[in-house]
């Protein structure tokens, strides 16, 4: 749906829901979400990146070989095993990951949104 | 649920589709029908700008929500061969919105998403040693070899909802549950508390028989010789619960991984099946090292 050539389906934003499980605190992936959605940035916001990477989803090749990507999920070394599992390895100087577990959810949308119109430039 | 088959089949993408020839969502409406969809399963990505007409997806079947105002097909084929639908959304609340979605992927016969929490050990190779006392102790086949060797999850959705015991028993601190509770086992940064009380877990293991199949085993043995002998029925169940609380307290071992635990034959031919894997990959790897 870009005339661009970039494809719109895989924005450098990624939120992860952790919809099957309540280890992320839920004013915090909501805050986040509300966060995202107020932006008007494009994202892609997956339900459970766990569950993702047991299917092997080849969006996570995507994801961790793109540009200046930045993660919402939990622990940092969880997500870059679970993409490793997943025969996605993620380049940590290129993906940036944001622990939604443990940071607040200003903060967490303020690093994305910033990143993202900082990366507009 | 288990997840088996369900982690190989395709999925339902959804395009929340704001560009050219649609008009926008208020944020609030936005975020709503975000919300609704991830919490059912959908993968959702926002699309604020583009064309419509051009229908990149991955092979796999999209559905392209938006408030047209352009006419758009209500199926088509998209760049990579899938199938792309397109809904138009207007001002419809959350769940009618996810009715539409939920008919589309009625329509084309693609896995339900949800009914499974994805719950298995991921393994952080920064520390795995390929020491494969995961593979030995895993009675339900969660753990492999690959063809080079190394250690692997395999089964993922063999995994006990909810245990996380085979991390307590590596003695690297290398395996991972990122929905567990508590660190480091949820990913967390590994401090060098961290590795001596999980050597402490394996220690009570240890201290359970050497290994905690053997004692469950020995201990619902003696209950049962003693309730053979002495008919004392209260005694014995008194002993299997005693190693059972002790196992689940350690151990975090969900009562329900413990109730569905095979019978002690089977555990026994499991636990050779698997020591005997481990063994083999313990020794092809010695020889490749050798050669
Ligand atoms: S990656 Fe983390 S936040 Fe996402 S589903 Fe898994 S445990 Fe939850
Ligand atoms: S027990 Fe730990 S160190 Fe040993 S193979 Fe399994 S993950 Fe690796």
């Amino acid at each position: 749906m870009s005339e661009t050539g970039s494809s719109p389906a895989a924005p450098n934003l990624v939120y992860c829901r952790c919809a099957y499980a309540r280890v992320v605190p839920r004013k915090v992936k909501d805050g986040v979400l509300e966060a995202l959605a107020d932006a008007g940035v494009d994202f892609d916001a997956v339900p459970d990146l766990c569950e993702m990477s047991a299917r092997k989803d080849p969006r996570l090749a995507e994801i961790a070989g793109g540009k200046d990507v930045t993660i919402a999920a939990c622990y940092p070394r969880a997500v870059r095993w679970l993409f490793s599992s997943a025969g996605a390895p993620i380049d940590k100087e290129r993906v940036t990951i944001l622990n939604m577990r443990e940071e607040t959810a200003e903060a967490v949308a303020a690093a994305m949104v910033d990143r993202k119109n900082g990366g507009e430039r | 649920m288990s997840g088996a088959g369900g982690l190989t089949l395709p999925v339902l993408r959804v395009a929340l589709y704001e560009g050219r020839g649609a008009r926008p969502l208020d944020g609030a409406h936005r975020f709503a029908v975000m919300q609704t969809l991830l919490e059912k399963g959908y993968r959702v990505t926002r699309i604020g700008s583009g064309d419509a007409s051009r229908r990149p997806d991955d092979g796999n079947s999209l559905a392209v929500l938006g408030r047209f105002t352009e006419p758009q097909p209500a199926e088509a084929v998209g760049d990579a061969g899938g199938r792309v639908w397109f809904r138009d959304i207007g001002d419809e609340t959350p769940d009618a919105v996810a009715a539409l979605v939920e008919a589309i992927r009625a329509e084309c016969e693609v896995h339900e998403p949800g009914g499974w929490k994805p719950w298995f050990p991921v393994i952080d190779f920064d520390r795995c040693t390929n020491c494969m006392q995961c593979l030995s102790f895993c009675l339900f086949d969660v753990y492999g070899v690959s063809k080079g060797g190394q250690i692997q999850v395999q089964n993922h959705d063999n995994c006990k909802t909810d245990c996380p015991a085979c991390s307590r028993v590596c003695p690297e601190v290398a395996i991972l549950f990122p929905k567990y509770r508590h660190g480091p086992i949820h990913g967390g940064e590994i401090q060098a508390d961290d590795v001596r009380r999980e050597a402490m877990k394996v220690d009570i293991s240890a201290l359970l028989g050497g290994d905690i199949y053997a004692a469950l085993r020995d201990r619902s043995a003696k209950a049962k010789s003693r309730f053979s002998k002495e008919r004392d029925e209260e005694r014995a169940l008194k002993e299997r619960q005693k190693c059972l609380v002790k196992l689940q307290e350690n151990l975090d071992i969900p009562a329900e991984v413990l109730a569905s635990l095979p019978t002690l034959d089977e555990i026994q031919a499991k636990a050779e099946a698997a020591k005997t894997r481990a063994q083999a990959a313990i020794d092809a790897a010695a020889a490749r090292q050798e050669g």
